[in-house]
C-alpha cells in the first residue's frame, strides 16, 4: 500500500541511523507519508483518540500503580489516600476511571463506524479481527480495573461475574475457583487481578501495533467503500490526517476534561463508596455503563432451551454478542462494502444502533420493571361467620392423593364453601370448609404486585370474623424490562446471522455516483 | 548419509522430538497455571466451628466459610412447621426440609437448626431474612428471588435451592462446617 519508501535522511547522523536501525524511516513513512483517502470523514479520527486513550490509561495507571495497595483490608483506603493526599492525586485518579470510559465511548463510535462502511471485509479481515480481539482484552482490563477500588459495587461486580463462569457445564466450578484463587472473592482474588490488570494493557498495546501494522498493510477503507485506485485518490497522513485527527480529538480531550473536573463520578456508581462487603450485597448490582448492553443480553434469558438452563443460556448468549463480531466478515455478504449504497442494510443499521443503545438502558434497569402499565387483579373469597368442618385425608399411595382428596371435599356437609386442602404428609392431609356465615367477595386490582399483595393483607385485616380466605391471583402478560431485552437480543443476533448473510444475496445497492468510480483528478480516465 | 536414505527414521526422530517439546512445554505450564488455584492456607481454612449457644430462637448469624457468607439459624417453631409442611408444595427444586438439615456424615440434623450457604445460587447475592415475606424465609434483593424457610426457593430467577453447608455437630451446642 504504501509503495516504496520516500524517505531521505537529512543530516549525517540520520544517514548512519539509517544504515543500522531505520526507525526514522519506519516513522517517516507511517505517520507522515503514509497515503489517506482524500474523502475520510471525522468518523475516521477515532483511531487516534484511541491511541490517546491507551496512553493516558498506561501512564495514569503506572503511577496510580505506585501508590495503589492491592490488599483487601487496605485497597479501598489506599484509593481515597491516592484522591484526598497523594500530590495531584485528585488528577490522576479520576482521570484513569474517566479515561476508562472515554476509552469505550470512542471505541464503540469507532467500532459502528466499522461497522456503517464495511471496513470488515476483505481485505481487511484480519484488521478488523484484531481490533475485536483489543476490544475483548479491553473488556477484561476494563473488569478487573473496576474490582481493585474494592468497594461494594467492585466486590459484587466480581463475584457476579466469577459466578456467571460458573454457570459451565463440568468444568465452571474448578475454573470459577481457579480464577477466585479460592472459594469466594477474597485476598488472592484481588491480587491476581492487580498483576492482570497492570499486564493487559500492555498486550492490548501489542495487539494495536498489530492492528496498525495490518491497517497500513491494507490501506483504509473510505466512506464510499470503493478502494483507492491511484495515488491522485490519497494525500498523505501529515498534515493533513494529522491536523485533522489533532482537531477532533482536541474536541474530545475537551469532553473528557468535562467529565473529570466536575462530574469525576457520573459515570460511576455511588455504591462503590462503600467499602466492600462480603456478607451484605448492595439493592442492585450494575455493571459500568459501557458493559450495560451485554449485561442485558445476560439478564435476557430467563428460561431454560432445552438442556441448556436459563444461567448458561445467558452466559452463551453473552459472549457470543461479542463472539460473533469475530466472524462478522464471513456473515455480511453483500459485494457492496459501503451501506452508504445499500438502503436497506442502512436502515437496519440505524435499528441496531438503538438495539445497542437500548440494551444499555435494560442493563441498568431493575428486570423486573413493568415499562407498560399493567393491571393486577385478584379476587378474595371468604365467608363472614360460619363453622369449619374438617375431613382428614388418607390416601393409600402419594399418586392416589388427589382422588382421595376429591373423595374428602365430597363428604363435606352439603353447602360447605371453600374446600380447602392442605397436605401434610405423602399420603396424608385435611381438607376444610366452611359451613354457614355469609359468602363475601372481593375484587381487587393494583399497578403492581406489590401493591396487590398489600390490599390483600389490608382487605384480610378487615374480614376478621372469617376464619379463612381464599386468594384467586390473575397475572396478566407483563411488559416488563426483561421482555425488551429478549426483543433487543434477538434483533442484535438476528442483525449479524440473518440479515446481513440474507440482505447481502438480496439487495439491491444503490448505483456508485462517477464522480467516484471515476477519478476526477489526475489523468486517470481510464479507471472505471 | 544414511539418514537421508532413510525417511522413516528421520520422520521418527522428528515425531519424538516434537512429543518431548510438547511434553515439556505442557510441564513447563501447568505450574504457572496451577498456582491460580487455592493455596494451602487457604484450603487449611476449610473448616470453621460456630458456637451455638449465643443464636436465640428465631435468629440467625452469618458465619464465614471459605470466604462465603453461611447462614445459621436457629428456627422457630412455626419455621419449622412451614418448612416441613411445603415439602408436598409444589416447589422449582424438590427437596425434602429433612434432606437439607441432615448432617454431612449422614446423621439427621436437629429441625431447629439450618445451615446454608448464604449465596442465591441466581448470580451470587446474599439474600436478606424477611420476617413476613410472602414465603416466611429469605429475599434476595438483587433480582427478587423469594425462599421459604427451609431455604427453597419458591419465587424468583434462581434456579435451585439455597445449598446446606456441610456439616456435623461435635457438641450439642456447635458444629463444624466443611
Amino acid at each position: 500500500m504504501s509503495g516504496p519508501s520516500t524517505y531521505e535522511p537529512k543530516s549525517g547522523f540520520t544517514r548512519w541511523l539509517d544504515k543500522r536501525l531505520p526507525i526514522l524511516r519506519l516513522s517517516h513513512d507511517s505517520f507522515v507519508a503514509y497515503p489517506t483517502p482524500r474523502n475520510l470523514n471525522y468518523w475516521w479520527t477515532f483511531g487516534s483518540m484511541l491511541s490517546l486513550c491507551l496512553v493516558v490509561q498506561i501512564v495514569s495507571g503506572v503511577v496510580l500503580a505506585m501508590h495503589y495497595i492491592p490488599h483487601i483490608d487496605f485497597a479501598f483506603d489506599s484509593v481515597q489516600r491516592i484522591k484526598r493526599d497523594v500530590p495531584y492525586g485528585w488528577l490522576i485518579q479520576p482521570m484513569h476511571a474517566v479515561g476508562a470510559s472515554m476509552f469505550f465511548l470512542a471505541v464503540y463510535v469507532h467500532m459502528f463506524r466499522g461497522l456503517y462502511y464495511g471496513s470488515y471485509k476483505a481485505p481487511r479481515e484480519v484488521l478488523w479481527i484484531l481490533g475485536c480481539l483489543i476490544y475483548a482484552l479491553m473488556v477484561v482490563t476494563a473488569f478487573l480495573g473496576y474490582s481493585l477500588p474494592w468497594g461494594q459495587m467492585s466486590f459484587w461486580a466480581a463475584t457476579v461475574i466469577t459466578n456467571i463462569l460458573g454457570a459451565l457445564p463440568f468444568v465452571g466450578e474448578s475454573i470459577q475457583v481457579w480464577i477466585r484463587g479460592g472459594g469466594a472473592i477474597d485476598q488472592a482474588t484481588l491480587n491476581r487481578f492487580y498483576s492482570l490488570h497492570y499486564l493487559l494493557p500492555f498486550v492490548i498495546a501489542g495487539v494495536v501495533a498489530l492492528h496498525i501494522w495490518a491497517l497500513h498493510e491494507v490501506g483504509q477503507n473510505n466512506p464510499t467503500g470503493v478502494e483507492v485506485k491511484s495515488k491522485a485518490d490519497t494525500v498523505p497522513f501529515t498534515p493533513h490526517a494529522t491536523i485533522k485527527d489533532l482537531f477532533a480529538t482536541s474536541l474530545f480531550v475537551i469532553l473528557f476534561a468535562v467529565f473529570m473536573f466536575y462530574m469525576p463520578d457520573a459515570l460511576g456508581h455511588a455504591d462503590n463508596y462503600i467499602r466492600a462487603n462480603p456478607l451484605q450485597t448492595p439493592p442492585e448490582i450494575v455493571p459500568e455503563w459501557y458493559l450495560l448492553p451485554f449485561y442485558a443480553v445476560l439478564r435476557a434469558f430467563d428460561f431454560n432451551i432445552g438442556p441448556i438452563d436459563s444461567k448458561l443460556a445467558g452466559v452463551i448468549g453473552m459472549f457470543a454478542s461479542i463472539g460473533v463480531l469475530f466472524v462478522l466478515p464471513w456473515l455480511d455478504t453483500s459485494k457492496v462494502r459501503s451501506m452508504r449504497y445499500r438502503p436497506i442494510a442502512q436502515q437496519c443499521f440505524v435499528i441496531f444502533v438503538a438495539v445497542c443503545i437500548g440494551l444499555g438502558y435494560c442493563g441498568g434497569q431493575n428486570p423486573g420493571k413493568i415499562l407498560v402499565p399493567t393491571t393486577f387483579s385478584a379476587t378474595l373469597n371468604w365467608v363472614e361467620g360460619g363453622q369449619i368442618e374438617q375431613r382428614a385425608i388418607a390416601a393409600d399411595s402419594a399418586g392416589a392423593f388427589d382422588d382421595a382428596a376429591d373423595a374428602a371435599i365430597a363428604s363435606l356437609p352439603e353447602g360447605a364453601a371453600l374446600p380447602a386442602i392442605s397436605r401434610t404428609g405423602e399420603t396424608i392431609g385435611v381438607v376444610r370448609g366452611v359451613v354457614g356465615g355469609a359468602p363475601q367477595v372481593l375484587e381487587l386490582s393494583a399497578a403492581t404486585v406489590d401493591e396487590l399483595e398489600a390490599k390483600i393483607t389490608e382487605a384480610k385485616a378487615g374480614a376478621t370474623a372469617a376464619p379463612y380466605f381464599q386468594v384467586t391471583r390473575t397475572t396478566p402478560f407483563a411488559f416488563t424490562v426483561t421482555r425488551l431485552s429478549q426483543i433487543l437480543t434477538a434483533y442484535y443476533f438476528l442483525f449479524f446471522l440473518v440479515i446481513l448473510p440474507v440482505l447481502g444475496l438480496i439487495e439491491t445497492p444503490r448505483r456508485v455516483p462517477d464522480t467516484i468510480a471515476k477519478p476526477v483528478t489526475g489523468q486517470a480516465q481510464g479507471a472505471s | 548419509m544414511a539418514d537421508d536414505r532413510d525417511p522413516n527414521k528421520r520422520d521418527f526422530i522428528f515425531i519424538a522430538a516434537g512429543a518431548v517439546a510438547a511434553v515439556g512445554a505442557g510441564a513447563t505450564a501447568w505450574p504457572f497455571i496451577d498456582q491460580m488455584n487455592p493455596a494451602a492456607d487457604t484450603r487449611a481454612l476449610s473448616t470453621t466451628e460456630v458456637d451455638l449457644t449465643a443464636i436465640e430462637i428465631g435468629q440467625q448469624i452469618k458465619v464465614m466459610w471459605q470466604g462465603k457468607p453461611v447462614f445459621v439459624r436457629h428456627r422457630t417453631a412455626n419455621e419449622i412447621a412451614a418448612a416441613q409442611r411445603d415439602d408436598y408444595a409444589s416447589l422449582k427444586d424438590p427437596q425434602k426440609d429433612a434432606e437439607r438439615i441432615a448432617q454431612d456424615d449422614g446423621q439427621p440434623g436437629r429441625a431447629e437448626w439450618l445451615i446454608l450457604q448464604a449465596n442465591c445460587t441466581h448470580l451470587g447475592c446474599v439474600p436478606t431474612f424477611v420476617q413476613g415475606s410472602s414465603f416466611g424465609g429469605w429475599f434476595c434483593p438483587c433480582h427478587g428471588s423469594d425462599y421459604d424457610t427451609s431455604g427453597r426457593i419458591r419465587r424468583g430467577p434462581a434456579p435451585a435451592n439455597l445449598p446446606p453447608a456441610p456439616y456435623v455437630f461435635l457438641t450439642d451446642t456447635s458444629v463444624r462446617i466443611g
